[in-house]
């Protein structure tokens, strides 16, 4: 028989079937829809138009909320970048013990849900909460923190770090502890140890980090949702609103369509551009 | 005075001691080998030197200065590692380079000493590869020339050779003493292979336990191995348990006969002999008589184990073109009385 020719199509036919059911033909709905045209009295029509890309593209309301997006991505991936690679160092510098308790305090805040974090972070940010109390003491406030973009990159901060650390810290596991005391015994300081011999090596994982919470950064809805309030929306609260408050399915799936493609060319070019250093030193 | 001095070094992890009251005085220009078995200190001892493992006792003084406290960047100190810790993302000449950057050294003349260094090891067309590109003697090589290239007072070698296969492990050794020797730097290498600790070092420290028992040139530690420990692990050596009798050592009925010692008759004796001091001879010939119990080929010679009054003798037969016993065959054992030494209990002890 030809088993050997049928057996590799069986053993990928569950996720093909699977990846075409939930991602494949929702998108290409997604994307038809885009095409469609919309009366605000009759609904959706059954003619196809570019309006509603042209009317995104053209409306300075849509593109300030794709800026802001962007923007509020970038700065979370740069801060989760900061904060989250010199997390991992330390914890791979760690003892027995305590790597695997950091480890799951790092992990940690995933077992709970974004939203359930969110409402935290809004109790902890609002005009009586803790933050400002706090800052009320010391005579700094009270400041306007709920409700701001400060809230927003708060927030998405504290739920994408684990997605940057890990990464940082799988890359560090394979580092040989001995090439930075190899650097420290030719003169170099552990400053600069760190930036000339540790940091070229843990690029590839700050990349994948860096993709990583720039893309959840980026389609994050509950915290804009729920830090950042009616007014300052982001590219999937946005989407929410077209869908379910002016009910205007095309428009939605318009700007889906738009930010997902963005997404991806960000993306990729910012792939390119550093995998293509790092796989010329490091193979 | 050495030139590198340890005084009363010790290390303790945890509670557990691993380097106890180690003293050392390396002379300016000599290659020393810390030799032993896997745990007995001889690494913790290296990086102490290298200033990455802080002692917990005793002081380490390089040209009369106190460095113990020193940070490992400013101690100067050339270490070639067992893994070589190679940058992986730098070239060849990066990485030799390094060390001089780090000590502002212009670049005409980096570029010049880097030449020069890789010249000396015969890398001088592999410049611009990267590690990953290299053989493990390559890479090795690299290493040297990056902990040289600096000019240190000192050079740190921790089982440089540990990774290469057996045949690139002796070319090594001989290019690794040849470089020594052309650069003339005071060398210390850690090392758990005797072979290699004889074949290139000027002195070789024996270390158990984390403790030095032996430092002695190769030759005279071969010859004259202070303790039970270094005696089977420095070579092969048969140990025979026996009592001291009128001048010999009495196993049983067997009398082995040995080079005159000063012990009180009666007293229990070990007699020592290296397998290659005994000559097998025709039976009834020699003074013990045996059987072949095993054989094996090894290239160089044979080496047979006879079973004896005295019990299990390993006899070293070079290999001439003539075949020697077969297994079961009676063979003769001889030797030169001054060739077995007599250790007795007390020593064994200490």
């Amino acid at each position: 028989m030809n088993r050997s020719v049928a057996t590799p199509w069986l053993l990928v036919a569950p996720g093909a079937l699977l990846f075409t059911g939930l991602v494949l033909v929702p998108l290409v709905l997604t994307v038809v829809l885009s095409f469609l045209a919309y009366d605000h009295t009759t609904g959706i029509q059954d003619e196809w138009t570019v309006a509603h890309y042209v009317h995104v593209l053209t409306d300075g309301y849509y593109l300030a909320i794709f800026w802001r997006t962007l923007r509020l991505a970038a700065l979370t991936t740069l801060i989760c970048a900061l904060i989250g690679a010199p997390e991992a160092y330390i914890l791979s510098r760690m003892g027995k013990p305590w790597r695997s308790i950091f480890l799951l305090v790092i992990i940690g805040p995933l077992l709970v849900s974004v939203v359930v974090r969110a409402f935290g972070w809004s109790m902890l940010l609002g005009s009586t909460g803790l933050v400002n109390a706090a800052l009320q003491a010391i005579g700094l406030g009270p400041v306007r923190l709920l409700y701001t973009e400060t809230a927003i990159v708060i927030a998405l901060v504290h739920v994408m770090l684990p997605f940057m650390v890990i990464p940082v810290w799988t890359a560090l596991q394979k580092l040989d502890p001995m090439v930075e005391a190899a650097a420290w015994t030719l003169g170099a300081s552990r400053f600069t140890a760190l930036r000339r011999v540790v940091m070229p090596q843990v690029a590839m994982g700050l990349l994948s980090g860096s993709l990583i919470v720039f893309g959840l950064s980026a389609s994050a809805f509950a915290i804009p949702g729920l830090l950042g309030g009616r007014r300052l929306k982001m590219a999937a609260t946005l989407v929410y609103d077209e869908y379910m408050h002016e009910l205007n399915w095309p428009l939605g799936a318009a700007i889906a369509i738009l930010v997902l493609v963005a997404n991806l060319v960000i993306m990729l070019a910012y792939n390119r551009a550093v995998e293509a250093r790092a796989r010329r030193t490091l193979g | 005075m050495g030139f590198l001095t340890l005084e009363g070094v010790s290390k303790v992890y945890g509670g557990v001691p691993v380097v106890r009251d180690v003293n050392l005085a390396v002379a300016k220009g000599e290659f020393v080998s810390l030799l032993g078995p896997s745990g007995c200190g001889k690494t913790t001892t290296l990086q102490m030197i290298a200033g990455l493992v802080e002692p917990s006792g005793g002081r380490i003084r390089l040209d009369g200065r106190d460095i113990t406290q020193e940070k490992p960047n400013r101690r100067g100190l050339g270490i070639v590692f067992q893994s070589y810790a190679l940058f992986p993302h730098m070239t060849v000449a990066e990485n030799v380079s390094f060390g001089l950057e780090m000590r502002n050294v212009p670049r005409a003349e980096r570029d010049k000493r880097v030449a020069e260094m890789l010249g000396l090891v015969h890398l001088a067309d592999m410049a611009d590869r990267y590690p990953r590109q290299l053989s493990g003697g390559q890479r090795q090589r690299v290493a040297i020339a990056r902990a040289l290239v600096i000019t240190p007072p000192v050079l740190l070698l921790d089982e440089p050779l540990s990774n290469l296969d057996a045949k690139l492990r002796e070319e090594m050794q001989f290019e690794l003493r040849r470089i020594q020797r052309r650069v003339g730097t005071t060398t210390i290498m850690v090392t758990h292979d005797q072979a290699e600790a004889l074949s290139i070092s000027d002195r070789v420290v024996v270390m158990e336990g984390g403790r030095m028992t032996q430092i002695d040139a190769p030759y005279r530690l071969y010859e004259q191995p202070a303790t039970p420990f270094i005696s089977t692990f420095v070579g092969k050596m048969n140990r025979i348990a026996g009592v001291w009798r009128d001048g010999t050592v009495t196993v049983g009925n067997a009398i082995l006969e040995s080079a005159p010692a000063d012990i009180a008759p009666g007293t229990a004796v070990t007699a020592l002999i290296r397998p290659e001091k005994l000559r097998l001879c025709r039976p009834g010939e020699g003074r013990l008589a045996g059987q072949v119990a095993s054989r094996f080929f090894l290239g160089g010679h044979w080496l047979l184990t006879v079973a004896t009054e005295a019990g299990e003798i390993m006899v070293s037969v070079p290999n001439t073109g003539e075949e020697p016993a077969r297994e079961g065959e009676p063979v003769g054992i001889d030797w030169t009385p001054a060739t077995l030494r007599v250790e007795t209990a007390s020593e064994v002890a200490a």
